[in-house]
C-alpha cells in the first residue's frame, strides 16, 4: 500500500463514514424507513478486506449491514441511498430496502437478514467459481453472533470438505444486537472456533486499516490459489446503536469512549499527517468534498427520483416469459395436456 | 413409448439434463455412491463423478443455502432432501433466500434450484416421517411447487424445472417410486403450470394431486360402474400456482367439487380450491364443494390408527354419493 493508496483508502473510509451519517439525517427525517443498521467505526473491515480482494471479480455477500461492502465493491453510491429512499432507481428498484442491496454488475450479490444466511450462500458461490474454473473467490462478511447459527458450522464442514475457494470475514463488534459475545459464546475467540473444521484462521486489530489489508493479503491468497477456505476475524465496534431503534443502553461508556479513540479513520489519518503525506488542511479539505459529493449528487438523485409504480408490484415477483413454465419447446417435444 | 418406473422416469430426466448442460448438478444425502435412498440418483455417480454428483452431510439448511449461492453463478443444482420431513430445516434458505432474492434484487439476481422431496404418508414410518408439506411450500410468493402423480410428469416436470428460472419445488411420493407408467421416448418438457384431465366426467368433479390422483381415478370407476355417476377427475400437478382456469372449467361444466388431499384439512390445497371455485365460479355450483381430507393428527404408528388418518378411494364414492344423494 503506497502513499497514494493510502490516501485514497482515507477518502473512502472517510465517505462512507459520511454517508452513513447522512443515512441516519435521512432516517430521523423519515425520507428512510425499516430497519437500518450503520456502519460507522467498523470501516478498515470492509475497506481493508475488498481492498486486498478483487472488488468487481470476487463475488462479495453479507448480512443487512450492507451499503458500504456494495460501495466497495463499485456499487454507485447514489443508487443505494436512492434505494434506501425506496426509489426505482435505488439498486434493487426500491423493493429491497437498507437490508437488501445488491448490485450484481460489480458481483455484489446482497444483503440479507436473516443472521447467518450467507454463509452456506457464499460457499455455493464458491463451489460454483470451483466449477467453472475461475480464479475469483466468494467472500462472505458477517457479524460475531452470526457464527452461533446452524449455518455457520454447516458451511464450515461443506467449505473445508470441498475445499471450496471462501473467505469468510467475520466482523466481531462484540455485540450481537445488545447481547455481549460473552454472554452468548462459550468461545469468545471466534478464529479459533474453525479449527474444528480445520480451517486456517487469523484474528486482526480490525481498526487499523492497514493490518486488515495485510491479513486479508494472506488470506486471499490462501483461498485463490486453491487451498480451500479461510476465516479471518477483526475486531471491530460499532459506534452507533445496532439500529436505528437501539439507545446503546447495554454497554458502558468507557467501553465506548476506549473504542472511539481507536476510530479506523482518525487513526489513519493522523498517521498520514505523521508521516507528512497529508496536512489538517487537507483532510478539512477532503472532507468538504465529501459532505458536498453527498448532499448534491447523491441526496438529491434520491430524493428527486420516482417511486416505483403499483402497476409493477407483481413485476420480479418469479421470471418473466419463462418458455420452460410453459413446458418449452428447444431441444424437445412441447408438453401439454395430452 | 416405454413403461417405466416412477425413480426411473426421475432418474432419466436428471441424467438427460446433466448430459445437456455441465451445470447441472444433483447434490442430497446418500444420492451418490450409494444411489438414492429411492434410485433416483442411482448409477449418476459412476457417470458424472463426485463434483457434479455430491454426497452431502446431514445439513439440510446448509446444503440447500449451497445450492441456493451455486446458482446464482448460473449453476443449475438438483437438491434431493430426503423426506419432506427434513425439508422443514431448509425452509430458511428456500423461502428467505431462493424465494424472495430475485424480488428483493429487483431482477437482478435469481436462484434457479430445483428441490425434490418426498412426501407422504408411507408404512407405520410414526409421526416424524410422515408428513404431507405440500400445503407449506405452496403459499409462498417465488417459489413455484409441482406435484407429480405418474412417471411422465415426473420425468417432464423435472425436465422442465431443471431449465426454468425460478426455485421449483417438486413434492413426490414415498410410496410412488415403484408405480409403472409411460413415459414418451423422445425428450418430453411439461409445463410447470395448468392441470390435466385425467378422466372425462359430467356430473362430478374430482380434485386430486399426486396420489390422490389415483384414489380419485378408482373412486370414479367404482362410481361409473356401480352407481352410473361420471366423475371427472383432474389433476392438479402444479400446486403453486394452482391452475384457477382449469378449476374453473371443471367445476362450470359438473357443477359440483370434491376435492382429495393426502394432508390435513386446515390452511390446505382442499381450503384453496374452494376459495378459488367461491372466486371463480360459485354460481355454477349445484352443490356445496366438499373435502375428503387426512384426520389432523400426528401420524400414529399403528396400522390400523394410521389408516383411519388417510383417506382413500371409498371415502371418495362416500362423499360423491352423500353429495349426489345416490
Ligand atoms: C435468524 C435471525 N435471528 C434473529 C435476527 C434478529 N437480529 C438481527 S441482527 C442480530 C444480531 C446479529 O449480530 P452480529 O451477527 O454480531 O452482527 P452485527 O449486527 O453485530 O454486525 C439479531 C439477533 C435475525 N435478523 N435473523
Ligand atoms: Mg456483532
Amino acid at each position: 500500500m503506497n502513499s497514494a493508496d493510502k490516501k485514497r483508502l482515507l477518502r473512502e473510509m472517510l465517505f462512507a463514514r459520511r454517508f452513513e451519517e447522512r443515512c441516519y439525517e435521512a432516517y430521523v427525517e423519515r425520507k428512510i424507513g425499516g430497519f437500518l443498521h450503520l456502519y460507522p467505526g467498523e470501516e478498515a473491515c470492509a475497506f481493508g478486506v475488498l481492498e486486498a480482494a478483487r472488488p468487481g471479480h470476487d463475488y462479495v455477500i453479507t448480512g443487512y449491514r450492507d451499503h458500504v461492502h456494495a460501495i466497495k465493491c463499485g456499487a454507485d453510491p447514489k443508487e443505494v441511498m436512492a434505494e434506501l429512499y425506496a426509489k426505482e432507481t435505488g439498486s434493487s428498484k426500491g423493493r429491497g430496502g437498507s437490508m437488501h442491496i445488491f448490485d450484481v454488475k460489480h458481483r455484489f450479490m446482497g444483503g440479507y437478514a436473516l443472521v447467518g444466511g450467507p454463509f452456506p450462500l457464499a460457499a455455493g458461490m464458491a463451489k460454483a467459481i470451483q466449477m467453472k474454473g475461475g480464479d475469483e473467490i466468494a467472500i462472505c462478511f458477517l457479524g460475531d453472533a452470526a457464527n452461533n447459527q446452524g449455518t455457520f458450522h454447516e458451511s464450515m464442514n461443506m467449505a473445508a470438505l470441498w475445499k471450496l475457494p471462501v473467505l469468510y470475514v467475520c466482523e466481531n463488534n462484540l455485540y450481537g444486537i445488545g447481547t455481549r459475545i460473552d454472554r452468548s459464546t462459550a468461545v469468545i475467540e471466534q478464529y479459533k472456533r474453525v479449527s474444528a473444521y480445520n480451517i486456517p484462521s487469523a484474528q486482526e486489530d480490525g481498526q487499523d486499516i492497514e493490518k486488515v489489508y495485510k491479513a486479508a493479503e494472506k488470506a486471499i491468497k490462501h483461498v485463490r490459489s486453491g487451498k480451500g477456505p479461510y476465516f479471518l476475524e477483526l475486531m471491530t465496534y460499532r459506534y452507533r446503536g445496532h439500529s436505528m431503534s437501539d439507545s446503546n443502553a447495554y454497554r458502558g461508556k468507557d467501553e465506548e469512549r476506549m473504542w472511539s479513540k481507536r476510530d479506523p479513520i482518525i487513526m489513519l489519518r493522523d498517521r498520514l499527517i505523521e508521516a507528512g503525506e497529508l496536512s489538517k488542511d487537507q483532510y478539512k479539505a477532503m472532507d468538504t468534498e465529501v459532505l458536498e459529493q453527498i448532499e448534491h449528487e447523491i441526496i438529491a438523485f434520491a430524493e428527486s427520483s420516482p417511486e416505483p409504480r403499483v402497476e409493477e408490484l407483481h413485476k420480479y415477483v418469479v421470471a418473466e416469459n419463462d418458455p420452460w413454465v410453459h413446458g418449452g419447446v428447444q431441444g424437445g417435444v412441447r408438453g401439454g395436456v395430452k | 413409448m416405454a413403461q417405466m418406473m416412477f425413480w426411473e422416469a426421475v432418474r432419466r430426466a436428471h441424467d438427460e439434463e446433466m448430459t445437456n448442460d455441465p451445470l447441472v448438478i444433483c447434490m442430497g444425502e446418500d444420492i451418490g455412491v450409494a444411489g438414492g435412498t429411492y434410485k433416483a440418483t442411482n448409477g449418476l455417480f459412476a457417470k458424472y463423478g463426485a463434483e457434479r454428483v455430491i454426497d452431502t452431510p446431514i445439513s439440510e439448511n446448509g446444503f440447500t443455502g449451497l445450492a441456493v449461492g451455486a446458482a446464482f453463478l448460473g449453476v443449475r443444482p438438483i437438491v434431493e432432501i430426503m423426506s419432506v420431513n427434513f425439508a422443514w430445516l431448509a425452509l430458511d434458505q428456500l423461502f428467505n433466500s431462493a424465494a424472495k432474492v430475485r424480488y428483493m434484487s429487483g431482477g437482478q439476481l435469481t436462484a434457479p434450484v430445483v428441490v425434490r422431496s418426498p412426501g407422504g404418508t408411507a408404512h407405520q414410518l410414526g409421526a416424524q416421517h410422515s408428513a404431507r408439506m405440500e400445503k407449506v411450500f405452496m403459499g409462498i410468493a417465488g417459489l413455484r411447487v409441482v406435484t407429480p402423480s405418474n412417471p411422465r410428469q415426473a420425468y417432464g416436470l423435472l425436465k422442465s424445472a431443471v431449465r426454468c428460472n425460478d426455485p421449483v419445488f417438486i413434492n413426490e411420493h414415498e410410496l410412488m417410486y415403484n408405480m409403472k407408467g409411460e413415459v414418451p421416448d423422445g425428450e418430453y418438457f411439461m409445463p410447470l403450470e395448468g392441470s390435466e384431465v385425467a378422466r372425462e366426467g359430467r356430473d362430478v368433479t374430482l380434485f386430486g394431486y399426486n396420489i390422490s390422483v389415483h384414489w380419485c381415478l378408482a373412486a370414479a370407476d367404482i362410481l361409473a360402474k356401480q352407481f352410473g355417476i361420471e366423475a371427472e377427475v383432474i389433476d392438479l400437478y402444479s400446486l403453486s400456482p394452482l391452475d384457477r382456469d382449469g378449476i374453473r372449467k371443471s367445476v362450470s361444466k359438473t357443477h359440483r367439487a370434491v376435492i382429495v388431499e393426502e394432508a390435513e384439512a386446515p390452511v390446505g390445497v382442499g381450503s384453496e380450491v374452494m376459495a378459488i371455485i367461491n372466486e371463480e365460479c360459485f354460481f355454477e355450483l349445484d352443490a356445496a364443494p366438499v373435502r375428503v381430507s387426512a384426520e389432523n393428527v400426528p401420524i400414529p404408528y399403528n396400522h390400523t390408527l394410521e389408516k383411519a388418518v388417510i383417506p382413500d378411494a371409498n371415502d371418495v364414492v362416500a362423499a360423491v354419493r352423500k353429495m349426489l344423494g345416490k
